[in-house]
């Protein structure tokens, strides 16, 4: 008997080394890249601020993956300008957010950073970059109210939620041709805002609402309103793990309405979760297929051995922003601050300005369909 | 209201299906509780490693839906028996490591609690970072197909595919809804049996009713808590195969939610009462369906704690009364 205590209990400390392990060696890979360069542009580095770790963490790799890559290419064709890329790992909680922040406002070199990556963490790290001066911009967070803070340092390199949920209506209603819409959402303040805005701008076709929760796994009640409204279009506003379970028991149930979903389902956790039940379904997203630019493509290819995802491109065109003005010298935050809010140019994604609150001022939301379990280009969505 | 009406009958079934599977995971709170006055928060893990179970014969099989219905059910029921035997080994390894202890001790059970959350949190973070442990074990690319996506949901492919069997009004009732309400009430009937005519159903009993009196009749508690915590753990493995077929995926903190809807549906029931589980299964699982249809689904919660509270509030004891001990042979 006293074997067997210590052989578990031998067990569980080795289990709990390994897990140990594992995450100490991601940490190692972080420093590692975060210290790369050595001969630095006078000690210049660009940030970036966002999940790599968490719940949420695929979505941070994608951006920060296209930041490293043209932190790279910059350094290769700059020799005599080598610049940082120094990583915070926020894993998306708005609580971490606060303190890394700070820190990176303690390290004088970090003149840039590209993020936050997601709107809660965003929200609460807003204020700090403000206060310190120190210009971001952000390839991902799309809560529209981020931007009225008057944060002179907030910057966002594509479209807003203000600006994709009429994107998704004006999809319902002219390339589906919809009558009646059922519009869910998933009381986050992502899912619910944009469920909001489609509901708004649908108006009268909407024949039902409901809302769900996070985490939760059975929507037969959902399911049932939706069979009864009639309606042969579902729009969603929340995120994969809940599109995926809600889309399998829609088709389940013999409810073949249209599913529409928005740039929280973009990710390939959805079809894992909906298998065949995705197919057919409509993401729109404020994003740039990375096909549409193959140097970028074949580039983000050869350097990670996987296709560019979400938001790459528009973290790879947020990373030359700042880095086409420490090649003009502006090694400063405030420098680097004119530079970013006075820039005009043509990125991958798109043509790059940003207006007095940091919008970006062109916007391209995309729809993108579900073809034989991949996420595919569907076509440009034009709203007036 | 006309719409609760109108779709009574859909409502109803789904009601009772998710009712099923919190009654079956019920079963091991209510089992516990009754023989060691002790809530068992880890329960809701050993429901999830019983679906992870399931899920990874699937994948290692490979049967698709469309490979005939001798080999669906063949894989089911392998798949059900990898779901009980894991689950029930998962439960027993939480009863040597987390409780036994603490039980021989007699530490307060304030202490035992804590270590039960400690033992869920343990055992749902090492599902999650199962990738890492893969990696660090050098398995990482051997193991892809079961350990990938750790952190998201985990798909299980249903080698039966649901069609629908019969209508009621407009409802088309399918044949894994008619599956899962069978077996609930089959496995709660043999449970029920056993606990009321085996030896060892005897033993719990007795334990449950005054442990010190039951040793000093010669049953062998510890044997008997084992056993306890095993059958608990096996009716979660059966719950967790019904649940897939269902709702078709789980994930590293799925059995949280689970949990503390079982759990609730024990206490509805009547905590310590097997009869009571189920009961309260149904009832908790139609009422978030009712409720729903009612109020809008962002209530669901609402109207089924509210149901608790007002049930408690009249039957203190839940519907059925706590009775474990006290089950007439």
């Amino acid at each position: 008997m006293r074997f067997t205590v210590k052989t578990s209990v031998g067990l569980l400390a080795a289990a709990l080394a390994l897990t140990a392990c594992g995450g100490t060696k991601g940490g190692e890979n972080d420093t590692a890249s975060g210290n790369g360069g050595s001969g630095s542009c006078d000690k210049v580095a660009i940030g970036y601020f966002g999940a790599l770790t968490g719940p949420a963490a695929n979505l941070g790799i994608n951006i920060r993956n296209g930041v490293k890559l043209a932190v790279d290419k910059h350094n290769k064709d700059n020799a005599d300008c080598k610049v940082d890329l120094k990583e915070y790992d926020s894993a998306g909680d708005p609580n971490q957010a606060t303190g890394l922040a700070t820190q990176a406002i303690g390290d004088d070199s970090v003149i840039g950073i590209v993020g936050p990556a997601f709107s809660g963490e965003s929200e609460t790290a807003g204020p700090i970059f403000a206060e310190g001066g120190l210009p971001t911009i952000t390839a991902s967070a799309t809560n529209p109210t981020l931007a009225d803070n008057g944060w002179d340092t907030f910057h966002r390199i594509l479209g807003n939620d203000a600006s994709q949920g009429p994107a998704a209506a004006s999809y319902i209603q002219d390339v589906l041709k919809s009558k009646k819409v059922f519009v869910v959402d998933d009381a986050s303040a992502y899912g619910k805002g944009l469920a909001d805005i489609v509901n708004k701008t649908l108006g009268d076709t909407v024949a039902g609402t409901d809302t769900i929760q996070t985490g939760q796994t059975d929507f037969s009640a959902t399911v049932t309103k939706i069979r009864d409204s009639g309606a042969d279009a579902v729009f969603f506003g929340g995120y994969y793990a809940e599109a995926g379970l809600l889309v399998e028991q829609m088709r389940g149930a013999g409810v073949d309405a249209k599913f529409v979903v928005a740039d929280g389902v973009k990710d390939p956790g959805f079809i894992e979760a909906a298998g065949d039940a995705a197919e057919g379904t409509i993401i729109t997203c404020p994003c740039l297929p990375p096909e549409e630019s193959q140097d970028f493509f074949k580039a983000f290819q050869a350097a990670f051995n996987s296709a560019p995802a979400t938001y790459s491109a528009e973290a790879y065109d947020a990373a030359n922003v700042f880095l086409q003005g420490i090649d003009k010298g502006n090694t400063d935050r405030e420098s680097l601050l004119k530079w970013v809010n006075s820039y005009e140019g043509d990125g991958i994604t798109k043509k790059i300005k940003f207006d007095d609150k940091g919008e970006v001022e062109n916007i391209s939301v995309w729809a993108y369909k579900v073809e034989n379990g991949k996420i595919v280009a569907d076509q440009e969505i034009k709203t007036n | 209201m006309t719409f609760l009406l109108n779709n009574f009958v859909e409502l109803t079934v789904t009601g009772l299906v998710l009712g099923a599977v919190y009654g079956l995971v019920a079963l091991g709170y209510t089992l516990v509780y009754g023989v060691l006055q002790l809530i068992n928060f880890a329960h809701s893990e050993v429901w999830m490693f019983g679906s992870f179970a399931a899920v990874w014969v699937t994948v290692a099989i490979g049967a698709g839906p469309d490979s005939g219905i001798a080999v669906a059910i063949g894989v089911l029921l392998l798949a059900l028996l990898a779901a009980m035997v894991v689950s029930g080994a998962v439960a027993l390894l939480i009863e040597r490591v987390a409780y036994r202890r603490l039980i021989r001790l007699d530490a307060p059970k304030l202490v035992t609690l804590i270590s039960a959350i400690g033992a869920s949190f343990a055992l749902a973070e090492i599902m999650g970072l199962r990738d890492r442990l893969a990696e660090s074990l050098g398995l990482r690319d051997e193991l892809n197909s079961y350990v990938r996506s750790a952190r998201d949901n985990t798909r299980f492919l249903n080698p039966l595919e649901t069609h629908g069997v019969f209508n009621i009004g407009r409802y088309t009732v399918s044949n894994v809804d008619i599956i899962i309400i069978v077996s609930a009430l089959v496995m709660m009937v043999a449970l029920d049996q056993f606990i009321r005519r085996t030896h060892t159903g005897r033993g719990i009993r007795a334990v449950a009713q005054d442990s010190e009196a039951a040793a000093l009749m010669g049953v062998n508690r510890n044997r008997i808590i084992r056993a306890t915590f095993l059958v608990g753990g096996v009716m979660a493995g059966a719950a967790a195969l019904l649940y897939l077929m269902r709702f078709g995926v789980t994930r590293w903190n799925a059995g949280f939610l689970l949990g503390v809807k079982a759990f609730t549906a024990a206490v509805l029931g009547g905590i310590g009462n097997v009869r009571g589980a189920l009961l309260g299964g149904f009832v908790l699982g139609l009422a978030e369906n009712y409720g729903s249809a009612l109020v809008g689904s962002e209530w669901r919660d609402v109207v089924a704690v509210l149901l608790l509270v007002v049930i408690l509030l009249f039957r203190p004891s839940g519907l059925l009364g706590e009775s474990l001990g006290r089950a007439r042979a």
